[in-house]
């Protein structure tokens, strides 16, 4: 049926596979962090058992993409009961007969998740609503779940220009980090001249700390692929990119799968939908480098050069991929626009704060009780986040602060936890909303080494380009070594102040312009751990020869 | 045609995959991961191998990979273990897991033991947050990781015929 796709058709799917459907169903999360934990032999575990007790027609055993709790796991969810669902925590392969049992509503013994916990039902799950729900390498699954209707209603109802506008409405920013609003940089690509233009989404998810784009493309690969196709109708693109790190093999296998399905349905490739509407997506995975991630050395990437950046302007906008038109948007942003055409922006824009609009993903990690995913609304507080839904420090420890934004981030004191997670607060902060990652940091974390530790991330992943961030970082990070080794004085944080700003105000790009963020942040809030390290000024020069 | 004068199956195989991407220039990271994939590391015949299939000038191609983190250019050992020294995995002690391997295997990071039998090596955050500190055994993630746990496993790799799990 390659290229004859309708939208009865997408209904027909849903229905053939909404009759395919179990009484009971048994989710079991076959993502990268369950994964790691022998996810795989417990599918096949629950697959034998299912079988062994001949419950085929009953039970079905679904592989479904991240959960969202990823420090309890491995996770299994059990649907089709009387009450409510069941999530099944830490499970072991040994513990399929004990899920049957309980399937039987028979006592079972296992360790189970509250529903009601804050982890839960403080999280507005938008982009993330099939996470954990469907199977990722099945498209059927996802067309069931509404899928690849906005891309139908775009192509057949609405004109480019008018997807733009509602984008615009939505009040959608980019989710890679600076927060640039999407409709802006949309209808920017629409108007720009050119004979061939492109949509490049961004997986490179290079924050140390942060995986929210890898969940995403592993738990749902086509709503990344969908909000392409209508992004490249809107601005007029024929050929997608999909940038992934090439430490992310499961999202790249699914997002394989996910593209070659959706040809065979006809919903990518030519003529879909039976309009003059072309897409295609090609994967280009990235080989380990940070600075990747930053838009100008993307396209280098894709191009197969070295990614070094180069000056905006002329912006990707204008001139990208092979000097064509060229729209630059994250993983998430992505998977934000088919919610935003099914629901409408005045719904989206109703979410958030003024500024602020919509949900953010965050991989809450570090020295917090309950490590995971969770997807919020903005303007929610860091206090709500980490104390209530990640249950505060480990082991009665306190917290001592929150980083965000990762390299290029910065460290925010627990003084600050009843800021609103929105740009504009973050930023005012010294920090950035970033891209996600949020590690929690407890009263025994030296926030000097931290410092150090971001600098020797930045020193190793500069590009080499320009120099202020060249060698700057290099320097900066010995200034660190040396207030460490307690051998440094006043004058070297004068001089590491001042190297700070020169690196944030002479570097190419936003590597070398950001990289001094997490020391002004820790300088800001935490100087009192510099100055304890510091040695006495030698009394002048003179004093020092005469004796 | 052979594919390398070496005879070489494996040149066979890379170049299917260049025919794939009809041999453009700008599948060479493509390409590269490829041959990284079937010959384990990037050797200059290989570089040049790929330098000449794609139409390139060798500079430009080794200038690729030596670029990106992810391509080696010497052959690994045996097995692998990567420590993942990423934010997450940082504040939850991956230093420490790293130096106990360090000590235990002799080696720094990014080393080979002289027996070729270990590559130590480190990552920025492989997506595994939620459960660091996470090290790589050989491709497969392990979750949670201390250093006796790190230390048991570079163990069992020692003395394979002795391993209990
Ligand atoms: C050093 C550096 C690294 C970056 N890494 C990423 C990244 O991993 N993922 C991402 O989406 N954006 C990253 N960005 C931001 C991109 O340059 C770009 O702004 C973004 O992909 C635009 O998409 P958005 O508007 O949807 O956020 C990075 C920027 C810099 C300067
Ligand atoms: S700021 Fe750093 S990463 Fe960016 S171009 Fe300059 S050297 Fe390269
Ligand atoms: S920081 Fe180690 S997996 Fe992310």
């Amino acid at each position: 049926m390659e290229g004859t796709m309708q939208g009865d058709d997408l209904a027909a799917i849903a229905e053939k596979h909404q009759g395919s459907r179990r009484k009971y169903c048994l989710r079991t999360c076959m993502s990268a962090g369950c994964m790691s934990s022998r996810a795989d032999a417990i599918k096949k575990g629950l697959d034998a058992e299912v079988k062994a007790q001949g419950l085929e027609g009953e039970v079905e055993v679904r592989r479904v993409g991240c959960m969202g709790f990823c420090g309890l796991g491995p996770l299994v969810g059990l649907d089709g009961m009387k009450e409510r669902e069941i999530l099944f925590e830490h499970v072991t392969p040994e513990d399929a007969p004990a899920i049957i049992r309980a399937v039987q509503a028979k006592d079972h013994g296992l360790q189970v998740a509250d529903p009601d916990h804050p982890f839960f039902s403080k999280q507005m799950r938008v982009v993330r609503a099939n996470g954990g729900i469907i199977d990722p390498e099945r498209i059927e699954d996802y067309v069931a779940a509404n899928g690849y209707r906005a891309l139908y209603h775009v192509l057949t109802d609405i004109r480019p220009a008018e997807v733009v506008e509602e984008i615009t409405r939505s009040g959608l920013r980019g989710r890679g980090g600076a927060g640039f609003p999407t409709g802006l940089k949309w209808g920017t690509v629409a108007k720009s001249p050119g004979a061939r233009k492109f949509v490049v989404c961004n997986g490179d998810e290079g924050d140390p700390g942060a995986y929210m784009d890898r969940s995403i493309l592993e738990s749902d690969p086509h709503l990344v692929l969908e909000g392409m196709a209508i992004a490249a109708y809107a601005v007029g693109a024929d050929q997608g990119f999909l940038y992934v790190r090439a430490e992310y093999p499961l999202a790249i296998s699914r997002l394989q799968t996910a593209i070659r399905q959706a040809k065979q349905l006809g919903l990518l490739g030519g003529g879909i939908f039976e309009t003059p509407f072309t897409f295609n997506v090609d994967i280009r995975i990235g080989a380990g480098a940070f600075v990747c991630g930053e838009e100008t050395a993307l396209m280098a990437s894709v191009e197969g050069r070295r990614g070094t950046p180069r000056p905006r302007p002329p912006f990707p906008a204008e001139r990208g991929l092979w000097g064509c038109p060229t729209l630059i948007n994250n993983v998430e942003t992505f998977a934000n626009i088919v919610p935003i055409i099914n629901r409408g922006a005045a719904w989206y824009a109703g979410i958030g704060t003024e500024r602020s609009k919509g949900t953010k993903v965050f991989a809450l990690t570090g020295k917090v009780q309950n490590n995971g995913l969770i997807e919020v609304p903005m303007g929610i507080t860091l206090r709500q986040i980490v104390e209530e839904m990640g249950g505060g420090a480990i082991g009665g420890a306190k917290v001592k602060a929150v980083q965000t934004g990762g390299p290029s981030g910065g460290c925010i004191p627990a003084e600050y936890l009843d800021t609103s997670v929105d740009y504009e607060s973050l930023t005012k902060l010294g920090s950035i909303m970033g891209s996600g990652g949020m590690v929690v940091m407890d009263d025994s974390t030296n926030m000097v080494e931290i410092a150090r530790f971001y600098m020797d991330f930045c020193r190793d992943e500069s590009c080499g380009k320009c120099i202020p961030c060249r060698a700057g970082t290099v320097q900066m990070f010995e200034l660190l070594e040396k207030i460490l080794s307690r051998k440094a004085t006043a004058r070297d944080i004068a001089m590491l102040e001042e190297l700070c700003d020169l690196v944030k105000h002479t570097s190419l790009c936003g590597l070398g312009q950001t990289a001094p963020n997490p020391v002004l942040s820790t300088l800001r809030f935490f100087r009192n751990e510099y100055t304890e390290l510091l040695q006495p000024e030698p009394a002048g020069e003179c004093a020092a020869s005469g004796q | 045609m052979t594919a390398h004068a070496s005879g070489d199956k494996r040149f066979k195989i890379l170049e299917a995959h260049i025919k794939k991407f009809q041999a453009r220039q700008d599948a060479l990271i493509e390409v590269l991961h490829k041959a990284q994939e079937l010959f384990g590391y990037l050797e200059d015949d290989l570089l040049l191998f790929v330098a000449h299939r794609l139409k390139l000038p060798p500079s430009r191609v080794y200038g690729v990979a030596t670029f990106y983190h992810f391509f080696c250019l010497k052959p690994q050992g045996a097995h692998t273990c990567v420590v993942c020294l990423g934010t997450a995995c940082y504040v939850k002690g991956s230093a420490k897991v790293l130096a106990a391997a360090e000590a235990a295997a002799g080696i720094k990071s990014g080393e080979t033991t002289p027996d070729s039998q270990l590559s130590l090596l480190t990552a920025r955050c492989i997506g595994a947050c939620a459960i660091a500190p996470a090290v790589v055994y050989d491709g497969q993630v392990a979750a949670k990781q201390t250093p006796e746990m790190v230390l048991a496993q570079l163990e069992k790799w020692r003395e394979p015929c002795k391993a209990t799990t």
